[in-house]
């Protein structure tokens, strides 16, 4: 078990944001985290990552408890890309990425290859040298994902690695969305555990392997794609009629609206 | 791109500081030549300074330009990591409460203490005691009322160096109302900002400000720039994001507050001269806050000597040169970049 959440809630003054929510992520597991605005996506990010101490129950880490890890420590297998980032700084592009090495001391040598690797696995190659504060804003996203897996690139210490997103295909065109998700998967099936949070149900489908369906705070449905992307589901949480079919090519659900 | 490599700018300037250190001890209301300046040296090494180009080499240029040196070391070094903590270019440590604490502290000190004003402690003035006191002060103030039990805000920091800066600034009215002519006179001009009163005593007090700055802030620069990012991500990095915000804070405090209370409010360095440094070489803090130390070094020694010089025989306030000569350089660069940046947009 990656990530391993345990009844957990949280109120922040005297509003409940989340209450009893209870999940788990393995290695090789992408958790899509899906629900509508102010579901409480975001602060159950916040929480899972240990940027927020649960008011109940408790959060799990590769088998430890959230707040033993020395952030050093943590951030070496456990990344986060949060929706907005705001740099001023005019970095280069491949200086945003190596902000991600931070927490490592493999060597500048080997920080630069990953540098190169990570901005290549997100098509940022050709932006290396260009000044990050200039970059439209599905560049900046990518350059931001690109730092984000290199924060992870390596498996330090052995620990198995988690990656969170928050709508990492917000800004991005088509082409770029599916390559994320696609990126996505492939980490997966490299043994990383993902949670995404994604607002697109489709996309969510593409490559989730467990989903959970969020709303006003507290889980409404937990499992498998096919068992949370439900016309009654989607009708009571988004309250949008829709019908659910069998994807043509690769089987998932497909959500028509 | 960048107009220079971060190593040439560190040469660059480490070639030019020699050089100005010279030209700066040979100018002054005396010009000094090179084989005089070679001279007093030599006695210096013998029986100590004795003629007059020694003596006023030794007690009062020396000191004069090591202060100005170490002055700008300070101020640009906590320039530099101010605006790396507030994440914004165009910070400066008088944002959270240093030099408007200083002057109430220093005038509270120049009216209430006027008694007293003669004396002090270990060569130091007890005006300058007041204004380190005053800035400490407000410096800590302003990060209690910025800090509750979730971290600091760099935001309602901002707000509070603001609030503090306006009561330190009515009490500072206030100490003026009851200050006689001389008392007045004494105050304006040690808000100018002056490097008049040089000696040891003072340089060896600013050397342990520089000492500090230079000790400590070098280390925070992997974690400023992740701090650029943002606060969580920074967290995420695995920065340890409360106490670099507290180390900042104390040595800016500290650092600044020496300086301010040695010499007044010299304003401007430590907003320009980061600004300067991060355009010529980028922002990246691991060669922004050397190459500004440098450069604070090289831009006070170059003011506080035109202080000196320009209108002979009376000597400007060094704050007021500092403000001349980086107001339009800064206006400048900001042109240049702006051309820059619309050309770097350009397909």
């Amino acid at each position: 078990m990656s990530l391993v959440l345990e009844q957990v809630g949280i109120t922040l003054g005297g509003v409940s944001l989340l209450s009893d929510v209870s999940f788990s992520v393995d290695p090789g597991e992408v958790l899509a985290v899906l629900g509508p605005n102010g579901a409480g996506k975001t602060t159950l990010l916040r929480i899972l990552s240990g940027e927020w101490a649960p008011s109940r129950g408790r959060v799990r880490f590769n088998g430890r408890d959230i707040d033993d890890w020395r952030p050093a420590e943590k951030a070496k297998a456990m990344a986060i890309l949060p929706q907005g980032t705001s740099l001023d700084f005019p970095f280069t592009a491949e200086e945003v990425v190596m902000l991600g090495r931070t927490p490592h001391n493999t060597g500048v040598q080997r920080d630069r290859a990953i540098v190169e690797e990570a901005l290549t696995a997100v098509d940022g190659q050709h932006l290396a040298k260009r000044i990050y504060t200039q970059l439209s804003g599905g560049e900046k996203q990518r350059v931001q994902l690109a730092r984000v897996l290199a924060q992870i690139w390596e498996n330090a210490d052995r620990q198995s690695r988690l990656l969170v997103l928050d709508e990492p295909t917000a800004s991005f065109d088509l082409a770029h969305q599916q390559l994320t998700l696609d990126l996505v998967a492939r980490l997966a099936g490299q043994g990383f555990a993902v949670v995404l949070v994604i607002h697109d149900l489709n996309m969510a489908a593409r490559c989730a392997t467990q989903m959970l369906l969020l709303s006003c705070g507290r889980v409404v449905e937990y499992g498998a794609p096919a068992q949370v992307l439900t016309p009654a589901l989607i009708e009571r949480v988004f309250e949008v009629k829709a019908m659910v079919q069998a994807h043509p090519v690769t089987g998932n659900p497909l959500v028509i609206t | 791109m960048r107009p220079l490599h971060h190593r040439h700018l560190r040469w660059l300037l480490w070639a030019f500081l020699p050089p100005v250190l010279l030209l700066a001890l040979m100018s002054g209301a005396v010009f000094v030549t090179p084989a005089e300046l070679l001279a007093a040296l030599a006695e210096l090494f013998g029986d100590g300074p004795q003629s007059r180009d020694g003596l006023i080499l030794f007690s009062l240029r020396l000191p004069r330009v090591i202060l100005a040196a170490l002055l700008g070391v300070v101020l640009a070094g906590c320039g530099a990591a101010m605006q790396g903590l507030f994440r914004n270019p165009l910070a400066d440590p008088s944002l959270i409460g240093v030099a408007s604490g200083a002057s109430a502290g220093a005038g509270a000190m120049v009216v209430l203490g006027s008694g007293l004003i003669s004396g002090g402690l270990l060569g130091v003035s007890l005006v300058a005691m007041g204004a380190f006191a005053g800035g400490f002060a407000a410096v800590l103030l302003v990060y209690r009322l910025a800090t509750n039990s979730t971290g600091t805000s760099v935001a309602t920091m901002l707000l509070a160096g603001i609030a503090i800066s306006a009561l330190a600034g009515a009490l500072n009215s206030l100490f003026n109302v009851f200050a006689d002519n001389d008392m007045l006179r004494r105050l304006s001009l040690w808000q100018m900002g002056s490097l008049e009163g040089a000696n040891w005593q003072r340089v060896s007090i600013v050397f342990l400000a520089a000492a500090v700055v230079c000790a400590l802030l070098p280390r925070q620069s992997q974690a400023l720039n992740a701090l650029l990012l943002g606060e969580s991500e920074a967290r995420h990095l695995g920065v340890p994001v409360e106490s670099l915000k507290r180390r900042i804070i104390l040595v800016t405090a500290f650092g600044v507050g020496i300086a301010v209370a040695t010499s007044g409010i010299v304003a401007f360095v430590g907003l320009m001269v980061p600004h300067w440094v991060r355009l010529l070489i980028g922002p990246d803090h691991r060669h922004l806050i050397p190459c500004s130390l440098l450069m604070g070094a090289l831009f006070m020694v170059v003011a506080d000597t035109l202080a000196r010089v320009v209108i002979l025989p009376a000597e400007l306030p060094t704050g007021v040169i500092t403000a001349l000569l980086g107001a339009p350089f800064f206006v400048s660069l900001l042109i240049q970049q702006r051309h820059r940046h619309y050309a770097g947009m350009l397909p």
